[in-house]
């Protein structure tokens, strides 16, 4: 049986590749990749619980945070592919102001 | 106690008068305005004279509950009316004399663009003059007080265009707040020990206090702090400065509120307040002091005025002085007695005077006067009888209450021959420097200019008369001149035989008992004492009047001659002692350089300010800092957000806080 802390270790690494990535990266796909990455390093730390604790409520969130991150996905493209469409760029600093 | 309701309606009447003209009389015709407030000032005293008629001795005092106004516990204060011999009085004297000035006001103030605020004005020291003296209770009384003080400055202040007009107005309210402090603290210390500011409260508690004997304590110091009050009110020392510089005032408010009515309420508040001074021998003797000094300063600067309203003015402080020092030696029927007969030719004075001056055209110095005989007889005779009133001639009005005052003095238990000295040597000054204003003004040639009226204007009286000279006044102005005038020669026969003091015993009964004893024991031995004494006080008058006539109507040169070898002690009397100048270097200036220098400078500047700047600034700088943080850049806000979530577990995980 892998011990706890190792999961919540790579949990924690997953979470701050995601952190460093949407702080360093300028690229707004990568940045929305980097969201997904510390989602999916939290989804790690809860099912770990879960499966430590044997309890299931830990698991049930994991699919609320799917279903969220699901329909994240789907609005944050059709934002990215507005955002292209206007400013013909994906480059986040570019696009800092909300007006044309 | 018997309930009277017609109480009320004597203050409120003039009260309404003064808000109907006061909201109303800007767009009103003067006759409508006359009209308004000689109808509520005449139905006030139509009023009194109604609550005269029913007044009786044995069912007397009366009393009339308007409203609960304070309720704390087991301190009550009500809006309550009061009335026992000695507020009739009051009240006959306040709404008669007062009803007479308004009449003469109309003649006097016809031509003023400002007729309704004037009229409204005085509408308005009635009420609150009426609600003085009808009080039931000290605070009812304050209010007043307080009233009647907003009326003297509104009313000094009226032509307040002028400069000094304005600042007469300011010095009168000024230092009658001092004297209102210590009728505060007075309040207060009655609140405390007592828990009532009720009249018969308060004087039931006294009662069963025993006489202080050894000079201090309670009584002794609600006293003392109530004549600090009276001292201001009635322009005492050292708090009459206030009293000449009214003067700026028209001459009915003069007459009205700082000679007949207001000025004496300090006497009536002490003369009501009497059951406490009785309880303190002390106190007593500061009033009787107080009283008798200022009798003889104030008058000793009459002789030397050339304004004939200013002669006036410290003629009133000086009677006022004789008041306090009736009250003090015990006398208080005698303190009322003069305080009426006072108002009575006192208030004629200064109409008669205000009559002279309308007639020549605003001129008040005397020395341009002169001759006026011939000009305004009703003036000139009203004006004679008046002065010999004020001068103790029998049988005039004032000789009762005077020889009243001087008797006591010598002869009550408080007395000594001191305080009759210094009445008698007052009573000589009193009657010079009156007939020196009656020959200055009547006699001789006329002095002024013909054509000095409209452009001179010291009363501010630039009327379009286009007159060519001195002239009588009109008869809405002589009537009133005349009723006084009957008033002063008649008013003092009620004292004959002691009916004014009998009638009045009941309100001063706490010591009247051992004092009418005393007093039936020392008449039989003393009617020869006081035979002779009376002698001495009209002598005195004489010789007023014979020195006045040597030097002011025979040989007309000599005054000058005389003041030129007396010297600096002419010029000390000629410029009232140099009083106001010293105020002016202890109090005034210290105040202002302190005021400047210290709480401007000082505290306002360097420490109200300075928080306010300073804590300003420092927000402006600290957040000039900060602001950079707020970039509109979203990646650097997202490393806030992350370097605060470091921080958060950094320091959870130092605590060793766990979260479960």
């Amino acid at each position: 049986m892998v011990p706890l802390s190792y999961y919540l270790l790579l949990s924690g690494i997953l979470f701050v590749c995601g952190v460093l990535g949407f702080l360093i990266k300028r690229n707004i796909i990568t940045i929305f990749m980097s969201i997904e990455l510390m989602l999916n390093g939290v989804n790690l730390s809860f099912v770990a619980f879960a499966a430590h604790w044997h309890a299931l409520s830990g698991q049930v969130f994991v699919f609320f945070v799917m279903v969220v991150a699901a329909a994240e996905a789907a609005v944050g493209l059709a934002i990215i592919i507005a955002v292209y469409r206007t400013r013909e760029t994906l480059n986040v600093d570019q696009v800092n102001l909300l007006k044309l | 106690m018997t309930p009277n309701p017609y109480l009320w309606l004597v203050p409120i009447l003039p009260l309404a008068g003064a808000a109907v003209n006061g909201f109303f009389g800007r767009r009103s015709s003067k006759k409508a305005i006359t009209a308004v407030a000689l109808i509520f000032c005449g139905a006030a005293f139509f009023m009194a004279l109604v609550i005269a008629s029913g007044f009786s001795s044995a069912s007397a005092p009366y009393y009339f509950n308007l409203a609960h106004w304070l309720r704390s516990g087991s301190f009550q204060v009500d809006f309550s009316f009061y009335l026992d011999q000695l507020s009739l009085v009051m009240l006959l004297v306040v709404t008669g004399v007062g009803f007479l000035i308004h009449i003469y006001s109309v003649g006097y103030m016809w031509e003023d663009d400002g007729y309704y605020r004037f009229m409204s004005y005085m509408n308005l020291f009635m009420f609150f003059m009426l609600t003085l003296v009808l009080a039931k209770n000290y605070l009812v009384m304050f209010i007043g007080w307080e009233g009647v003080g907003l009326a003297s400055y509104l009313l000094i202040g009226y032509w307040f265009t002028k400069d000094s007009a304005a600042a007469a107005g300011k010095k009168a309210f000024i230092v009658n707040r001092i004297g209102d402090f210590g009728f505060l603290m007075a309040l207060f210390l009655m609140i405390k020990h007592f828990g009532s500011l009720d009249f018969t409260h308060v004087f039931s508690a006294v009662q069963s206090l025993p006489t202080e004997t050894a000079g201090t304590g309670l009584l002794t110091a609600i006293g003392l702090l109530l004549m600090v009050g009276a001292a201001g009110k009635s322009a005492q020392i050292p708090l009459y400065v206030w009293l000449p510089d009214a003067m700026e005032g028209p001459t009915p408010v003069s007459a009205l509120i700082h000679a007949a009515t207001m000025v004496t309420a300090g006497v009536y508040m002490v003369a009501r307040s009497s059951a406490i001074f009785e309880r303190s021998p002390m106190a007593m003797m500061v009033v009787a002091i107080i009283g008798a000094l200022t009798a003889l300063f104030a008058a000793t600067i009459g002789i030397a005025q050339t304004d004939i309203k200013k002669v006036l003015a410290y003629s009133t402080i000086s009677q006022l002085g004789y008041m306090f020092m009736a009250c003090g030696v015990g006398a208080f029927s005698a303190g009322i007695f003069h305080l009426m007969t006072h108002a009575f030719f006192k208030g004629l004075l200064f109409l008669a005077a205000g009559s002279v001056i309308h007639g020549i055209g605003g001129e008040q110095d005397m020395r341009k006067m002169g001759g006026l005989r011939q000009y305004m007889p009703w003036t000139f005779l009203t004006m004679t009888i008046a002065t010999f009133a004020i001068a103790g001639f029998p049988p005039f009005a004032g000789f009762f209450s005077k020889d009243e005052i001087l008797w006591k003095a010598y002869s009550s238990e408080y007395g000594s021959w001191v305080f009759w000295l210094i009445g008698v040597i007052t009573a000589f000054i009193t009657s010079f420097y009156m007939f020196r204003l009656w020959f200055l003004t009547f006699f001789g040639d006329y002095r002024g200019t013909a054509a000095q009226g409209d452009a001179h204007g010291h009363d501010d009286h630039s009327h379009g008369h286009g007159h060519g000279g001195p002239h009588e006044s009109p008869w809405v102005m002589l009537g009133p001149l005349v009723v006084l005038a009957f008033l002063s020669l008649i008013g003092g026969w009620i004292g004959i035989g002691g009916r004014f003091e009998h009638f009045l015993a009941p309100v001063f009964q706490s010591g009247s008992a051992a004092e009418l004893a005393h007093e039936t024991a020392g008449e039989a031995a003393g009617t020869g004492t006081e035979t002779l004494l009376m002698l001495i006080s009209v002598s005195a008058a004489f010789l007023g009047l014979f020195l006045a006539w040597t030097l002011y109507f025979r040989r007309p040169q000599l005054p000058a001659r005389i003041a030129a070898s007396l010297g600096g002690l002419y010029q000390a009397v000629a410029h009232k002692y140099y009083i106001d100048e010293l105020y002016n270097v202890l109090f005034v200036k210290p105040l202002i350089d302190g005021s400047t220098e210290i709480l401007w400078h000082g505290v306002d500047q360097n420490v109200i300010d300075a928080t306010v700047d300073n804590s300003a600034s420092a927000a402006r700088e600290v957040s000039d800092t900060v602001r950079h943080m707020q970039s509109g850049n979203l990646r650097s806000y997202a490393g806030w957000v992350a370097a605060g979530g470091a921080v958060v577990i950094a320091y959870m995980i130092w605590m060793g806080v766990w979260v479960r």
